[in-house]
């Protein structure tokens, strides 16, 4: 409709102008139009502001907010001569445990770790996962906490009675230093972030030599008009556009089943024997490493080329070698460039999920990964399954792991644009 | 002295790493295609299958032997086509605004805003979907109506994922327009939309299209999204609020689980991998060509 209009207003501009009224009339409704499409662009980017902030809120509303428990045995009833279970003595917990579970599990935690070794932490929280055994019933997000508490405490009344309800954040100190559990008030990230920790690791050590490596061939040693390299060139750009799961099945493929011997350590010898398959940390490192390679390059190109030509010309004209130029002249003064870009592949990395769903990260680790050829799991792949879980309490966990992502992703970030300002600053004084 | 140009090994060798370095990515690209060809043919050979059942058939059910297709590739174009038109006119809008109409400041403050949006991950984006899009939509719609896995959340939240994408670059190319440009229109008497929509749009109409192809091709490519909040379990369907299983979704779910080598299951995600790999790879090369063959060059 309003193409039409335009488009009559441009033939009348072509035959004849109208004078007078008809012309200020006209003028009058191009400005309107102009003012109207002006709050609908406006409209537009608000819209992309509110989606992120709805999308923030709604992780925090679902990390934080009362949850309804039902303990097995109220903690109260334990408590010892007035004193409460949390502030027992470790002798008083332990003869509490055995006189609530089987002697046959208290022989297990014998044999696990002598209960003369064990903590008072560690013993109470063998009673609360043993005796108390407590149960979420219901949980709540933030909001409905905030506003609407005293509805929150009447649903929890009227349909789980006796439940003991409270305010609980779900990302807590332990929650980052536990491992994985299936016991929603118990699980962890720890696992999960050390995983996240050993895969990216090897990622930059993967792909940063060779993506720097590549950049500088293209741009310092490449002849642009041969053909093998238009074709590299080519090649890289069309990768970058290739979905992440491609990329997965590709370390499938390749890293987990023709590789298998080299990544699942059997060749080393070291590994766990039982379980040895290719679906280990450094398959999964490798992966990232190929998906993140043309980032890498692509940035590390644009670097490079921003190095001024005055620079290398100094350096031959002193009787450098090509490399000589490159590694003492063109390398350190792309190096902030080459960094920023590296380390925004690399939070690119840190929150890819569905590769490494294909490449076979683990579903339930509880002991930390040992090293490159371990089992893993990820922080990106935590928070699949326990968004993927029906029952309300993972919902909240996988919100609270996906706070630890976010702050990890967020920090990286930070200091990618310190980084850059950092060296901005010291090449304007140099 | 003798001042020839000395063959330097050291050089050589340098040289000659680097470029393995480049030619790694040609080797990725080249295992890409190996792989997904090598399994595809595998899972072609087997008796159960044939081009005609795959391309023909809208039962995708490995158990029984049927494997068509056009479930998997209806959910795919559905949740595409919903994620297009959130994208789409927002993400032009959101570049026409930064680029022409917004203060600098402004524009310096709202770009970090999209950045964060753009960095972060879509797992993160596929919580949103199932935990707040879809009750959303089952609030407004109602319950009976929309299932709690449906493509429209995921379409929507994939729309909401790719609008950076398609600002950013749209924004590129609109401001890569030189200024004389509007500097002429405005001296015409054009109002600023005019300028906007009727000048400076048309001269970026290439850049604009490879920024639409390009989140089509993206939308096409995502994964865990559709993975979380679409369902699972394919589902020939053209209801936007029913169950329904992508082909990305469809290969996360087969190979999450035990799967063992050799069997036609596996073979046969690689063949949807083949597919959408063709299909993401012709758009990204489309968009490509669009901006070599249509870009206006003003010198």
């Amino acid at each position: 409709m309003a193409l039409n209009q335009q488009e009559t207003a441009g033939q009348d501009a072509g035959g004849m102008m109208p004078s007078g009224p008809a012309y200020h009339e006209r003028v009058v409704a191009r400005q309107r139009r102009g003012r109207a499409w002006a709050v609908i662009f406006q409209a537009a980017m608000l819209a992309g502001i509110i989606a992120l902030c709805a999308l923030l809120l709604n992780i925090l509303n679902q990390s934080f907010g009362y949850i309804a428990i039902v303990n097995n045995i109220d903690p109260a009833e334990l408590a010892v001569d007035g004193v409460p279970l949390d502030r027992l003595p470790k002798d008083n917990l332990v003869e509490i445990l055995e006189a609530n579970v089987s002697a046959g599990l208290m022989r297990r935690y014998e044999h696990d770790m002598p209960f003369a070794e064990r903590s008072r932490e560690n013993v109470h929280e063998l009673i609360l996962e043993r005796v108390v055994e407590p149960q979420v019933q219901a949980t709540w997000g933030l909001f409905d906490s905030l506003f609407v508490r005293g509805s929150v405490f009447a649903e929890a009344e009227e349909r789980y009675p006796g439940s003991d309800v409270y305010f609980r954040s779900w990302l807590t100190t332990s929650f980052i230093s536990k491992s994985q559990s299936s016991e929603p008030l118990r699980a962890g990230v720890r696992t999960a972030i050390f995983g996240s920790l050993w895969v990216v690791a090897i990622t930059v050590l993967f792909s940063f030599p060779i993506g720097v490596g590549a950049a500088i061939y293209l741009e310092e040693y490449a002849h642009k008009e041969r053909v093998l390299n238009r074709l590299i060139q080519t090649n890289i750009n069309n990768l970058a556009g290739v979905p992440s799961i491609i990329y997965g099945m590709l370390g499938l493929a390749i890293f987990v089943r023709i590789l298998e011997v080299f990544t699942s350590g059997a060749f080393l010898g070291v590994g766990d024997q039982s379980t040895a398959n290719g679906r280990t940390i450094i398959s999964a490192g490798l992966t990232l490493g190929l998906l993140i390679l043309p980032l890498i390059i692509i940035n590390g190109q644009e670097a490079i080329r921003a190095v001024p030509s005055s620079l290398r010309q100094a350096g031959f004209g002193l009787g450098a070698t090509h490399w000589q130029v490159i590694w003492h002249h063109v390398l350190p003064s792309a190096m902030p460039g080459i960094l920023t870009g590296t380390i925004l592949a690399v939070s690119r990395a840190i929150g890819e999920t569905a590769p490494l769903v294909v490449v076979g990260a683990s579903t339930f680790i509880a002991l930390d990964p040992s090293g490159p050829f371990s089992k893993f799991t990820v922080l990106p792949i935590q928070i699949y399954q326990w968004t993927s879980r029906p029952q309300d309490e993972f919902r909240n966990l996988a919100a609270a792991a996906i706070l630890v992502l976010l702050i990890l992703l967020l920090s990286l970030n930070a200091s990618a644009v310190l980084l850059r300002n950092h060296f901005d600053r010291g090449q304007a004084s140099a | 002295m003798d001042l020839r140009r000395k063959p330097r090994v050291g050089e050589s060798i340098i040289q000659g790493f680097l470029f393995l370095c480049g030619a790694i990515s040609v080797l990725t690209t080249l295992g890409i295609v190996y792989i997904l060809g090598r399994e595809s043919v595998l899972f072609f050979a087997s008796e159960e299958v044939n081009l005609l059942k795959f391309f023909g058939g809208t039962e995708w059910q490995p158990a029984i032997g049927r494997f068509g297709i056009w479930p998997l590739v209806t959910a795919t174009l559905m949740a595409s086509l919903i994620a297009m038109t959130v994208a789409l006119p927002i993400g032009l809008c959101v570049a026409i605004y930064l680029s022409e109409y917004a203060p600098d400041r402004t524009r310096s403050i709202l770009k970090p805003v999209l950045e964060i949006l753009a960095g972060i991950p879509t797992v993160v984006y596929g919580y949103f979907a199932l935990t707040f899009m879809t009750p959303l939509l089952r609030g407004i719609l109602g319950r009976d109506v929309v299932e709690i896995y449906n493509t429209a959340s995921a379409g929507i939240v994939i729309g909401i994922l790719v609008i950076p994408l398609v600002s950013s670059m749209s924004e590129d190319a609109l401001r890569a327009v030189p200024g004389t440009l509007r500097q002429a229109s405005y001296g015409l008497g054009a109002t600023r939309l005019e300028t906007a929509v009727r000048i400076v749009l048309p001269a970026a109409l290439s850049g604009v299209a490879a920024a639409f192809i390009v989140a089509i091709s993206r939308a096409i490519g995502e994964t865990m999204i559709v993975a979380i909040a679409a369902g699972a379990g394919p589902n020939f369907t053209f209801s936007p609020f029913r169950a329904a299983e992508t082909m990305t979704g469809h290969i996360v779910r087969i190979s999450g689980g035990d799967l063992s080598y050799d069997s036609i299951d596996y073979n046969s995600i690689f063949a949807i991998g083949l597919l959408l790999f063709l299909l993401t790879l012709s758009l990204n090369v489309l968009s490509q060509w669009i901006v070599r063959r249509f870009r206006e060059e003003y010198e």
